[in-house]
């Protein structure tokens, strides 16, 4: 039973390394501030999940898990929230979102 | 194990910071720094489970709070040129 949950455990934790690697890729490399909110929320989210899943599977029934919760939670309220500001800001600046259109006037 | 997603973790912050040097627009940046904050939270989580000491998440659960309200007040910032007034 250990040997199975130990097995989760690090799956979950691989996930979500992968998935943290995957994210920090594409915020360098997308084309502009609109894409670049994606892999953000794939950090937050995905990443942060199944980490912190991870780690409460070697945590058991403790209090350390209770606390990993609500570290789970708190992510989960606040991030999608940040980035929804900082999307609203600069739509409201009058960023243009990326298209090919816009692309081809900047190389004018 | 923990040390193989620390490691991903700290290369993954290393790849954020490149873009919140480079920019080129400050909301780049506040984005980057939001997302370098999320990492944090999770590399101390991660840490507290190789040192084996989760007395660690205390710090964590703190960051990410201080996280989001870190973002808001530079936009706010940014945005009004000050902390008060400025409206919602």
């Amino acid at each position: 039973m250990n040997l199975l949950i130990d097995i989760a455990s690090w799956a979950l934790l691989i996930a979500g390394s992968f998935m943290v690697i995957v994210g920090g890729i594409g915020i360098v490399r997308m084309p502009d501030f609109f894409t670049r909110l994606h892999p953000s929320g794939l950090i937050d989210t995905m990443g942060a999940a199944l980490i912190v899943g991870g780690l409460m599977l070697q945590a058991g029934l403790t209090q350390t898990s209770i606390k990993l919760g609500l570290i789970i939670v708190f992510l989960l309220l606040t991030c999608p929230t940040a980035t929804h500001a900082v999307a609203h800001a600069a739509l409201a600046r009058g960023l243009k979102p990326w298209t090919k259109a816009v692309k081809q006037e900047e190389d004018d | 194990m923990f040390a193989l997603a620390a490691t991903a973790i700290v290369i993954a912050m290393a790849l954020v910071l490149v873009r919140a040097v480079r920019g080129p627009t400050i909301y780049d940046r506040i984005l980057a720094i939001n997302v370098h904050g999320t990492q944090t939270v999770l590399l101390i989580a991660v840490f507290g489970f190789l040192s084996d000491r989760p007395d660690f998440l205390d710090l964590s659960l703190v960051y990410a709070l201080i996280n989001f309200i870190g973002t808001l007040a530079v936009l706010k910032l940014f945005k009004y040129g000050g902390f008060g007034g400025g409206g919602a």
